[in-house]
C-alpha cells in the first residue's frame, strides 16, 4: 500500500495497462508533449513512444471517432477529455457509435473503450467548464458511466474500465486530483465496475453521494453524529449500472435517503437514484427520499455566487435534520 | 491496373446486382414488406463499384444511410442484406439495425451509418490501428456531397493528412443533399479543391464510369498502402430516384425532368454492358440472369426467415453482462 494522489494512481493505472496490454494507447489533446493539461499523463510519451500516446489537434468528435474506430479493429483507446465538458463535441461519435455499435451490429463488433477526464463544479471556472457531464451518459444505453471519489477507486475503477469490452465514461474532477490516499500496489488491484461502497456505516439515514459532495457528506455526517443522528454515507461510483445491493441494502437499515449532487437537480442523478430507492424499497421508508442538488442555473464565476449555487453543508444538515425527524 | 476479362465482368455483375437489389427493395417497400426507410443507391452503383474493386477482402469500408451499393460491391451477401431490411433474425444485424446499419465484420464492413459523415472518423481510427499494427490494410470513407459540408469529415480529413494515414475519402457527389443543391451548399466547383486545404491530393473523377472510377481508386488505395497518406476521391454522380423511397410517392420534386434525362443517358447500367458486348468480352444477358436468380433467392431467404424474439430486444447491450445491466426500467 502506498500513499499517493488521486492524479498519480490515475497515471499508475494507466502506466500498468499499457505495460500489461500493447493494445491500450492514449488518444487526446496535450496528453504527450505537454504531459496532458492536468498531468494525469505525465510521462507516459517518455515511456512508451508517440504510437502508444497520440496527440491530437483539437477537435473532439474527429479523434473520439478515430477511438471508436481502433476499438473496432480491436485496440483499446483511452480517450482523454481535456475537460468532460468537451465531450459534448462530441456526443454524436460517443451516443450514436460507442454506445450503439455493438447492439446495432447484431454484435458482430464491440467498441472497448475509455473516455476520461476532469468534469464537476471546481473553482471559478464559469458555466462552460463546470458541467456535472454523468447526467449527458448516465441516460444511454450501451455505456456505463463511472465516478470516482477517491485515489484508491480512481486506481482500480479505472483499470476495471480498460479492461472491460464496452465504452465507459470515467470522469475525474479537478478538485480532486491533489487529494491523497493509499492505493494498493498491486497491479492485478482492479475494482470492479457497478459496486457501491459504504463510506461511513450509520444507522439512521441514507446519504447518496460521490465525488466532493461525498468528503462533504462525511464533514456532515461527522457534525450530525454530535446531536445524535447516525449518517451512513453511501458512495455510488458507478452510475450505470447502479449497486442495487449495497444501495438498497443500506436503505433498508436505516428506512431514510437523501441524495447529495453537486449538479443542477432537474432530470438529475439524484432523481435517478430517489426513483430507485422508491421502486426497490418504499416499504421500508420512513420518509420520502429527499434531493439536495446545485441550482438548476448555470454556473455562475464570482466565488459567492458559484457557493449559492452548490449544495452547502448548511443545506445538506438541514435536510437531513428534516428526513430524521419525520 | 489493368484489369482482366473476369473482373471487367465482375463490375458489370457487382453494378447490376446493386440496380435490380435496390429495384427489388423498392417493389417490396411498395408491398409494405420492407419498413422504414431506404435510401436507394440507383445511379451511383459505378462508384461502389469502381472503389470496392480497387480494395483487398481486408480492408475496411465505413458507409451512410445510402449504404446498400457500398455493401454488395464490398461482397456482403444479398440474402442477409434483404433479411436484415425485413427486420428478420437472420439479417446482418439480427434484425437490429435495418437499412441504414448493415455491417460485415468479416468483410470489413464497418457499417452503414444514420448519420452524415460520421463514418469518416472511424475509418481513421481502422486506419491508425492497421498503421499501429504495421499491417498494410487501408479504409475507405464513403460521404456524399452533403457529408463534405459535416465539420467532422474536415475533422477526419485532417487527422488522416497530418498522421499519414492509409485511408482514401470517397465523396459521391450526387449534386444534392437531400433536396439541397450543392453548388448552393458549397462555394468550390470541385469538391476536390478541399484536399488542398489539408496538404493531401484531391482528384476528381467521373462518378458514371466505372473504369475511371477504378482507375482513380486504384491509384488513392495504392498511395494509401504504401504508406504515402490519404487521398480525397471526388466521384461525381447522380442519384436517378429520390433521396428515399417514398419520395417519388409524395410527389416530392426538386430536380427538372430533363436534367434526369441527360444523367440517365450516361447510366453506367446502359453503357457499361454496351461497351463489353461491343468489346466481345462478355454477353450481359448471362450475369443479368445470374443477379436474378440470386436476389429471388434473396427475398425468399428474407421472408422464410423468422423474425427475432421479442426478449432478444434487451440482449446484447454490452459485450460482457454485468448485474443492474440492461437497466430494465428501474
Amino acid at each position: 500500500m502506498a500513499v499517493m494522489t488521486y492524479r498519480e494512481a490515475l497515471n499508475l493505472a494507466l502506466r500498468e495497462e499499457m505495460h500489461r496490454d500493447p493494445r491500450v494507447f492514449l488518444i487526446g489533446e496535450e496528453i504527450g508533449l505537454y504531459d496532458g493539461a492536468y498531468k494525469v499523463t505525465q510521462g507516459l510519451l517518455k515511456e512508451f513512444g508517440e504510437r502508444r500516446v497520440v496527440d491530437t489537434p483539437i477537435c473532439e468528435s474527429g479523434f473520439t471517432g478515430v477511438a471508436v474506430g481502433a476499438a473496432m479493429l480491436g485496440l483499446r483507446p483511452v480517450v482523454e477529455m481535456m475537460t468532460f465538458n468537451f465531450s459534448i463535441l462530441a456526443l454524436d461519435q460517443i451516443v450514436n457509435s460507442a454506445a450503439k455499435l455493438y447492439y446495432m451490429s447484431g454484435g458482430q463488433y464491440s467498441v472497448p473503450m475509455v473516455i476520461r477526464g476532469p468534469g464537476g463544479p471546481a473553482h471559478q471556472l464559469a458555466a462552460q467548464h463546470s458541467q456535472s457531464m454523468e447526467v449527458y451518459f448516465y441516460h444511454v444505453p450501451g455505456l456505463k458511466v463511472v465516478r470516482p471519489s477517491t485515489p484508491r477507486d480512481a486506481k482500480g475503477l479505472l483499470k476495471s474500465a480498460i479492461r472491460d469490452d464496452n465504452p465507459v465514461i470515467f470522469i475525474e474532477a479537478e478538485t480532486l486530483y491533489g487529494i491523497k490516499g493509499e492505493v494498493p500496489d498491486d497491479p492485478e488491484f482492479t475494482i470492479p465496475l457497478g459496486k457501491a461502497e459504504i463510506r461511513r456505516e450509520g444507522t439512521d439515514v441514507t446519504v447518496f453521494a460521490y465525488m466532493g459532495m461525498m468528503y462533504r457528506a462525511l464533514e456532515v455526517a461527522e457534525e450530525l453524529a454530535k446531536e445524535g443522528i447516525s449518517c451512513e454515507v453511501v458512495d455510488p461510483r458507478t452510475l450505470r449500472p447502479m449497486d442495487i445491493e449495497t444501495m438498497i441494502g443500506s436503505v433498508r437499515k436505516t428506512h431514510r435517503a437523501v441524495v447529495v449532487e453537486a449538479g443542477a437537480g432537474f432530470a438529475g442523478m439524484g432523481s435517478e437514484i430517489a426513483a430507485f430507492v422508491t421502486e426497490n424499497a418504499f416499504d421500508d421508508l420512513d420518509a420520502p427520499v429527499e434531493r439536495i442538488t446545485g441550482a438548476n442555473a448555470p454556473m455562475p464565476y464570482a466565488k459567492n455566487l458559484e457557493q449559492a449555487k452548490t449544495p452547502s453543508k448548511e443545506k445538506i444538515i438541514a435536510t437531513i435534520r428534516r428526513v430524521c425527524s419525520a | 491496373m489493368a484489369l482482366d476479362s473476369i473482373q471487367l465482368i465482375e463490375l458489370y455483375r457487382k453494378m447490376r446486382l446493386i440496380r435490380r437489389f435496390e429495384e427489388r427493395v423498392v417493389e417490396l417497400v411498395n408491398r409494405d414488406e420492407i419498413p422504414g426507410v431506404t435510401h436507394e443507391y440507383v445511379g451511383q452503383e459505378a462508384v461502389a463499384t469502381g472503389v470496392c474493386v480497387a480494395l483487398r477482402p481486408d480492408d475496411v469500408i465505413t458507409s451512410t444511410h445510402r449504404g446498400h451499393g457500398h455493401i454488395l460491391a464490398k461482397g456482403g451477401d444479398p440474402r442477409r442484406m434483404m433479411a436484415e431490411l425485413m427486420g428478420k433474425a437472420t439479417g446482418y444485424n439480427r434484425g437490429r439495425g435495418g437499412s441504414m446499419h448493415i455491417a460485415d465484420l468479416s468483410l470489413g464492413i464497418y457499417g452503414a451509418n444514420g448519420i452524415v459523415g460520421a463514418g469518416a472518423p472511424i475509418a481513421c481510427g481502422a486506419a491508425l490501428a492497421a498503421k499501429l499494427a504495421r499491417s498494410d490494410r487501408v479504409a475507405v470513407s464513403f460521404f456524399g456531397d452533403g457529408g463534405m459540408n459535416q465539420g467532422v469529415v474536415h475533422e477526419a480529413l485532417n487527422l488522416a493528412a497530418i498522421w499519414t494515414l492509409p485511408v482514401v475519402f470517397v465523396c459521391e457527389n450526387n449534386g444534392y443533399a437531400i433536396s439541397a443543391p450543392i453548388s448552393q451548399m458549397a462555394k468550390v466547383e470541385r469538391l476536390a479543391e478541399r484536399a488542398a486545404g489539408y496538404g493531401m491530393p484531391g482528384v476528381a473523377v467521373d462518378g458514371m464510369d466505372v473504369l475511371a472510377v477504378h482507375a482513380a481508386a486504384s491509384q488513392a488505395v495504392e498511395r494509401a498502402r504504401t504508406g504515402a497518406g490519404p487521398t480525397l476521391l471526388e466521384c461525381r454522380t447522380y442519384r436517378f430516384v429520390g433521396h428515399f423511397t417514398a419520395e417519388k410517392a409524395r410527389g416530392i420534386k426538386y430536380r427538372s425532368d430533363e436534367e434526369v434525362a441527360r444523367w440517365r443517358e450516361r447510366d453506367p447500367l446502359l453503357t457499361y454492358p454496351q461497351w463489353l458486348r461491343q468489346q466481345g468480352i462478355a454477353d450481359p444477358a448471362r450475369v443479368e440472369a445470374e443477379v436474378e436468380a440470386l436476389l429471388d433467392e434473396a427475398v425468399a431467404f428474407a421472408r422464410q426467415s423468422p423474425f427475432p424474439e421479442a426478449e432478444e430486444a434487451l440482449d446484447g447491450m454490452y459485450a460482457v453482462s454485468y448485474p443492474g445491466l440492461p437497466a430494465r426500467g428501474w
